[in-house]
């Protein structure tokens, strides 16, 4: 099963990024295998519709589970069409997300948690 | 003649200059004011134009054939706007994200999508005394003002002076509204803001090959920063009102300067003159 966190780094020790459409990059975990692969989130500074080509490159990836702090609507649309799972963590790194959700302690969107546009820098940059 | 009346900042007065403009020049020639800034269309409260016919603004977005629909993703890729994504082996839409270019449809190998007209904006037409009056409107909501103002252009007859009132800025409805016009009045005040905007606008304009002019409203205030600019440019100053509380009023009221104070007509008849003869030079400079 692969597991994708929105991530500041391309590693497992990377920073977790809240941003879903806007993170730097995807870190995907294979659970089975322990292994980590990144893609790099080609749409991070899109003019529009950053959170839909987000969702479509994890789709197209073949994740089961997203990691992320913050989804849109459009994206979550996306994400949910395609059965993938989606749970929101404040953990601070890749790593301890996917502690967490393998601990069972992340809890499950069922719907946008910030409107379009926030991850844009009008409230998801701020820290 | 196209002549489009736009600035960098909002509120510099573009609608009163138009409008102005348009007033002074309807007795002696055919004029034409194309309203393009659709998301706050105002030149109307001043002319006053009785409309006599609208019509819907609609862009093409895609419609999906689900039968036909294999999910293979080629719409999804071909779309610049992301405006499609395909998920669980079936095509979403955001029609919201669509721009209308077609691309998605003529990458779909299977001929499952379709163009569909939605709805944007409206463009509507009427009559000011003597002036041709064209308005467009975007409808709440709507993200896309470029292509409405293209199609409040289309309207344009082509005879006399067509004035188009753009939007402030410089972003792509303002470029939607200044591209392919003769000449380009650049509406600015002596402030700090004025003149950084002036000097965005001036860019633009620059950039898009158009011969143009500055218009210094509310000139006795601030400072000569506006007019040490446009002379180190070389940007004519084809025109400056000075600030006036009676102009104000007459603005609050709905009313022109060129009714109110025929003292200014001159002055408008004048800065035709000047656009005119500024144009034809630039004529001559892309001729030789």
């Amino acid at each position: 099963m692969k597991v994708a966190i929105t991530a500041r780094g391309n590693d497992p020790k990377a920073e977790a990024d809240p941003r879903f459409g806007r993170c730097q990059y995807f870190v995907i975990a294979d659970v089975e295998k322990g292994t980590f692969e990144a893609i790099a989130n080609a749409n991070q500074n899109a003019g529009g519709g950053a959170g839909v080509a987000a969702a479509q490159a994890l789709v197209n990836a073949g994740v089961e589970v997203v990691l992320t702090g913050n989804v849109g609507p459009n994206a979550l649309r996306v994400l949910q069409e395609a059965g993938i799972k989606v749970y929101s963590t404040a953990a601070p790194t890749v790593q301890a997300a996917l502690q967490q959700w393998q601990a069972g302690g992340v809890s499950p969107l069922s719907r946008a948690t910030v409107g379009s546009h926030f991850g844009m820098g009008r409230g998801g940059n701020k820290w | 003649m196209h002549v489009a009346v736009a600035s960098g900042k909002g509120g510099t007065g573009k609608t009163t200059i138009a409008v102005n403009l348009a007033l002074a020049l309807a007795e002696k020639i055919p004029v034409q004011v194309l309203d393009c800034d659709v998301e706050e269309p105002n030149a109307h409260l001043f002319l006053q134009p009785v409309f006599q016919q609208e019509e819907p603004v609609t862009l093409p977005v895609p419609e999906v054939d689900n039968a036909r629909c294999d999910g293979c993703g080629r719409c999804s890729e071909a779309c610049a706007f992301h405006a499609l994504a395909v998920a669980g082996g079936r095509v979403i839409t955001f029609p919201e994200m669509c721009h209308g270019c077609g691309a998605c449809i003529a990458a779909c190998p299977q001929g499952a999508l379709a163009e569909k007209p939605q709805r944007i904006g409206v463009v509507a037409r009427g009559r000011a005394g003597r002036i041709d009056f064209v308005q467009g409107k975007i409808d709440v909501g709507v993200p896309l003002a470029p292509p409405v103002i293209r199609a409040v252009k289309k309207q344009a007859r082509g005879e006399g002076l067509t004035l188009l009132d753009a939007p402030p800025g410089t972003s792509c409805p303002v470029v939607a509204a200044v591209k392919d016009c003769n000449f380009c009045l650049l509406v600015t005040e002596p402030t700090p803001f004025g003149l950084n905007d002036l000097r965005l606008a001036v860019g633009m304009v620059r950039e898009l090959g158009i011969p143009f002019a500055v218009v210094i409203n509310r000139s006795t205030l601030g400072d000569l920063r506006v007019e040490r600019y446009c002379r180190h440019e070389g940007i004519p100053v084809l025109l400056k009102i000075p600030f006036n509380k009676k102009y104000a009023a007459t603005y609050a009221r709905g009313k022109c300067l060129v009714q109110e104070y025929p003292e200014w007509a001159p002055a408008f008849a004048g800065l035709w003159r000047e656009i005119e003869r500024l144009v034809a030079r630039h004529a001559g400079i892309a001729g030789n």
